[in-house]
């Protein structure tokens, strides 16, 4: 029988194998190939070396996502556990609200707070009826934090929401009924369950928002450079195609040893879970 | 508390919604500016159709999404087919491990990465013009891949394999258990594989950013072009209809969801009548 | 399965709507492919003559004919020139500024043109002809035709800046700390430079390394007081008033004008940029003959008015500047406008065009800016804040592990 079935398993393969090697593996080689050479072709290490001058914008990458995720998560887990709470009806019409931003390109819901924002826009606006005097919101941190969180809020609350609805009601009960107060039950028993949901939460936000480029262009009003920013810029000048190469790679080695990490961190949660 | 907490995501749920709403509203105001609304107008919806380039980018967006899907769910399918059967764990981690590649890198590391690969590959071959719809057809079948076998595959896992076993000894060819068994088993996950994969690439700007020429652009590419100069109000007046494009669609889905789980239930009344005994 | 049925409407009708679509378009028609800088043509909205369907309708009634222009639109010379060297798309008619066009002629990257095939060729005005064309080769071949040209001035707003500042006439105003975060600063690496070494008194083309170290210097000093570094979005942070003072092309600030009557103009006297943006066709392109003709359909009167009336830049064509209908359309956008476009206040600055820089400046260049981007503004609390995060995240990890450890021990020993 497994002669039989083997023909057809081999040829069910080959498209994808042939397709990953030409568009998944071979365009991470064409990164190295580019990162460790120079415009002649020549290998050299001088562009990872020449990163040393970006260090500040690799740490000012990594300060705004860690912050844009931190809050993320601070609003999304009481939000998704709110909605958790609610009745059946309520919470489907909630799903479907929080869907649809998700829905909605990245593009537009960043123009979307850039217009409400911007100066003579109606945040300004208001604020200045009432008396405050002339605020700038546009090209100040805060405003790129912001788009951040309003951007990727729904990734991180979707996951964690999931694995709120999935909680087995009986574990709850029980730990009421062994003396908890409903706040211990919270810490003790409802977070680490939702522990999966956390992290591919995270993950969600943290890893669009190291790389953005758009929310920083849009609302950074240009002042802001961050990772995404400079790689982007790299390759609007073929001059630069090879630290831009190496660039990138740096950030895809350190967000895989990052993901790797707190992958490991979920699944020993699990096997304490289980 | 439930007062709290009703009011906590009411707040939330304001602002994720006050500048779509915004946006929705000075679509349609007559003055060009954001902030004061003068009255109401069409204008913007006009110029926004004058020229047929957000005409031309919608089509060229449904294209790409329509193939780009359906050639991803074709690989993913046999893809998580052959990882499913295959005996060798090694071979499995190995696949489940490239699977995961372009979905952890961020997207713009693909891009980026995806240009190279072209670039340098019409550098090498002295092609010119290397970009455009075959390009983009790659890179959005490339990183919708994951997304279609990583639907497929848990189907397949929850399959009962004695079912395959029953189907080859009756006498069907691999192929046709294949077919007439594994495929209507899985079909929940193809067609999930195929909305996500669907929505993924009609949604994509950072990978088609890199991969685009002028002669293909997408939406999202438009809109950023658009959206790269001053503030366009006809800009508004095209998230406007996306948005509620995205709306209706939702709805009917979820509508069309609802039903279906209302079903089950009429059937044991049903029963209880002797209707299905006859 | 009814789960499907919705996905397979929206599929279906997506593919008809698809079809549809295509099917209108099934004639045989021939792409034009137009590369030009962003907010440059007359393309139709608000009222306005979209010059792109002028052509096609212009040129189906000539020749019968279907041609179709494909527009799209860069912001600076240097991605342009990456995306035509890369090969990775071709176009047929690209509009670069000079000192991109030298460089590019030099690369050989350009079609030289025939110019009998643009008979509108001479309504140009003679200044740019003969000697003053500076992209011809060797051959005498000329690689381009003038679409606008025109010179970088300093717009700012009255009601924020103080008379004395403004009547100096002086890119000083640029780096005023008094207008800390009211200033916009180019986002192009060229003009960035440009704006510190007119100031300096530098040669924009010549400048030593030390000259452009300096200048760079003076950049990073700027950055503090920079509200960002911005092009075509000066438009709407100056209108809407929440920048005040910004270095960019003299035909804009018209447009800016239009929306916010407090700007105002100057060149400074220090001198500035001149430029000229012109059409050239792309070695590459694959219809030579319809790119002339495209070409020559933008230097027709009416064409040429209507693009001048859109964008407010100076016009090369002489048949524009003597146009009655354009004189009378641009004294009502700004009493002085054509003063400031071809008139005394144009001619008496000092002025000096950008030219092609050594491969070696390029990179000097390259590498300064990218000195300058990284150079680091955001304030102290984003660290402190990313201190606590990180140093939350280290001890819930090791609190993690040690409970992890105690209760694995407990269980462990729970049998015995």
């Amino acid at each position: 029988m497994k002669n039989k079935r083997s023909w057809f398993d081999r040829v069910a393969s080959s498209p994808y194998i042939v397709w990953s090697a030409l568009f998944i593996i071979a365009p991470l080689l064409f990164v190295a190939y580019f990162a460790f050479t120079d415009r002649d072709g020549a290998f050299t290490f001088e562009n990872i070396l020449s990163l040393s001058s970006y260090s500040e914008t690799f740490i000012m990458s990594l300060g705004f996502s860690l912050i844009a995720t931190t809050v993320c998560l601070l609003i999304g887990y009481p939000l998704a556990y709110c909605m958790s709470k609610t009745s059946e009806r309520t919470r489907n019409i909630l799903m479907v609200l929080l869907m649809l931003p998700m829905w909605i390109s990245l593009l537009i819901r960043t123009y979307s707070l850039m217009a409400l924002l911007d100066n003579g826009g109606l945040v300004s606006t208001f604020l200045t009826s009432l008396g405050f005097e002339k605020l700038t919101f546009i090209g100040t941190d805060a405003a790129v934090i912001l788009g951040m969180i309003y951007d990727f809020l729904p990734y991180m609350v979707l996951p964690i929401y999931t694995a709120l609805i999935k909680i087995d009601r009986r574990y709850l009960e029980a730990s009421a009924d062994l003396g908890c107060n409903s706040l211990q039950t919270i810490f003790k028993v409802t977070l680490p369950l939702t522990t999966p949901g956390i992290i591919s939460g995270v993950t969600m936000v943290f890893v669009p928002s190291i790389s953005t480029f758009y929310i920083s262009q849009k609302l950074g009003g240009g002042s802001f450079d961050l990772l995404g920013d400079t790689i982007e810029r790299q390759f609007q000048n073929q001059i630069t195609y090879h630290t831009g190469a190496a660039i990138s790679l740096v950030m895809m080695i350190l967000i895989l040893i990052s993901l790797a990490i707190m992958n490991k961190f979920s699944d020993n949660e699990e096997e304490i879970i289980v | 508390m439930k007062f709290l907490s009703k009011a906590y995501i009411f707040i939330i749920f304001a602002l994720l919604y006050a500048p779509i709403l915004v946006v929705i509203l000075f679509s349609f105001n007559a003055s060009g500016n954001l902030s004061n609304f003068s009255g109401f107008t069409l204008y913007w919806y006009k110029d926004l159709f004058r020229s047929g380039e957000a005409i031309e980018a919608l089509k060229n967006s449904l294209i790409l999404a329509v193939c780009s899907s359906a050639l991803a769910t074709v690989i993913g399918t046999l893809a998580s087919f052959s990882i499913a059967h295959s005996k060798n764990k090694y071979y499995q981690s190995i696949m489940k491990s490239v699977t995961n590649i372009p979905m952890m890198n961020p997207d713009i590391v693909t891009g980026v990465s995806m240009m190279l690969l072209f670039v340098g590959v019409g550098l090498m071959f002295k092609l010119d013009n290397v970009l455009g719809f075959w390009t983009m057809l790659i890179a959005h079948t490339t990183f919708n891949l994951p997304y279609v076998i990583l639907s497929i595959l848990p189907k397949f896992k929850q399959m009962d394999k004695h079912l395959i076993e029953a189907a080859l000894d009756l006498g069907c060819t691999p192929t046709q258990t294949f077919f007439k068994i594994e495929v209507p088993a899985i079909m929940p996950g193809i067609i999930s594989g195929l909305m996500m994969s669907f929505t993924l690439s009609l949604d994509d700007f950072v990978i088609s950013h890199f991969v685009s020429s002028p002669d293909f652009k997408t939406l999202p590419l438009y809109i950023y072009n658009q959206t790269a100069h001053e503030v366009k109000f006809s800009m508004y007046a095209l998230c406007t209809l996306i948005i509620i494009t995205i709306l209706v669609l939702l709805i009917a889905v979820n509508l069309a969801g609802a039903k279906k789980d209302k079903a089950p239930r009429r059937k044991p009344r049903r029963i209880a009548k002797g209707e299905l005994a006859k | 399965m009814k789960k499907l049925i919705p996905f397979i409407v929206i599929i279906c009708t997506t593919l008809f709507a698809c079809l549809a679509l295509s099917s209108c378009s099934s004639e045989e028609v021939t792409t034009l492919y137009v590369y030009n800088w962003g907010e440059y043509i007359s393309d139709g909205s608000e009222d306005t003559l979209d010059t792109n369907k002028a052509f096609e309708e212009y040129y189906y009634e000539k020749t019968g004919k279907k041609v179709s222009v494909n527009y799209s639109t860069f912001s600076s010379n240097e991605s342009m020139y990456a995306k035509i060297e890369s090969g990775s798309a071709s176009y047929d008619v690209i509009i670069p500024s000079d000192y991109m066009i030298q460089r590019m002629v030099n690369e050989k990257m350009l079609a030289p043109l025939d110019l009998s095939k643009i008979p509108n060729y001479q309504y140009i005005d003679e200044k740019f002809k003969g000697d003053n064309v500076y992209y011809e080769d060797d051959s005498d071949n000329v690689y381009s035709v003038p679409y606008f040209y025109g010179m970088i001035g300093i717009i700012y707003n009255t009601d924020i800046v103080s008379e004395e500042d403004a009547a100096l006439e002086s890119w000083s105003l640029m780096w005023n700390e008094n207008y800390t975060r009211d200033i916009l600063q180019f986002n192009n690496s060229r003009d960035a430079f440009g704006t510190a070494l007119y100031w300096l008194g530098y040669d924009v083309n010549e400048a030593t390394e030390e000259q452009w170290k300096e200048a760079r210097d003076l950049l990073i000093e700027q950055k503090a007081l920079v509200q960002g570094y911005v092009m075509d979005e000066i438009f709407n942070k100056m209108s809407s008033g929440s920048a005040a003072i910004a270095s960019y092309y003299a035909g804009d600030f018209m447009s800016m004008y239009e929306d916010n009557d407090a700007l105002a103009f100057y060149y400074p006297k220090e001198g500035t940029n001149s430029y000229i943006d012109a059409m050239c066709i792309p070695k590459s392109s694959k219809n030579y003959d319809l790119a002339h003709e495209y070409i020559n359909f933008m230097c027709e009167e009416e064409i040429a008015v209507a693009n001048a009336e859109y964008t407010y830049y100076a016009s090369p064509l002489t048949t524009v500047v003597n146009n009655a209908g354009y004189i009378e359309t641009m004294s009502e956008v700004h009493p002085d406008a054509f003063e400031i476009l071809y008139g005394e206040k144009a001619n008496s600055v000092k002025s000096q065009a950008y030219l092609n820089l050594s491969a070696d400046n390029l990179v000097l260049l390259n590498s300064l800016w990218e000195e300058l981007k990284v150079e680091n503004t955001i304030g102290n609390g984003i660290y402190v804040c990313c201190a606590v995060i990180l140093s939350t995240i280290v001890v819930l990890t090791v609190v993690h592990t040690v409970k992890k450890r105690r209760r694995a021990k407990y269980y462990t020993e729970q049998p015995k």
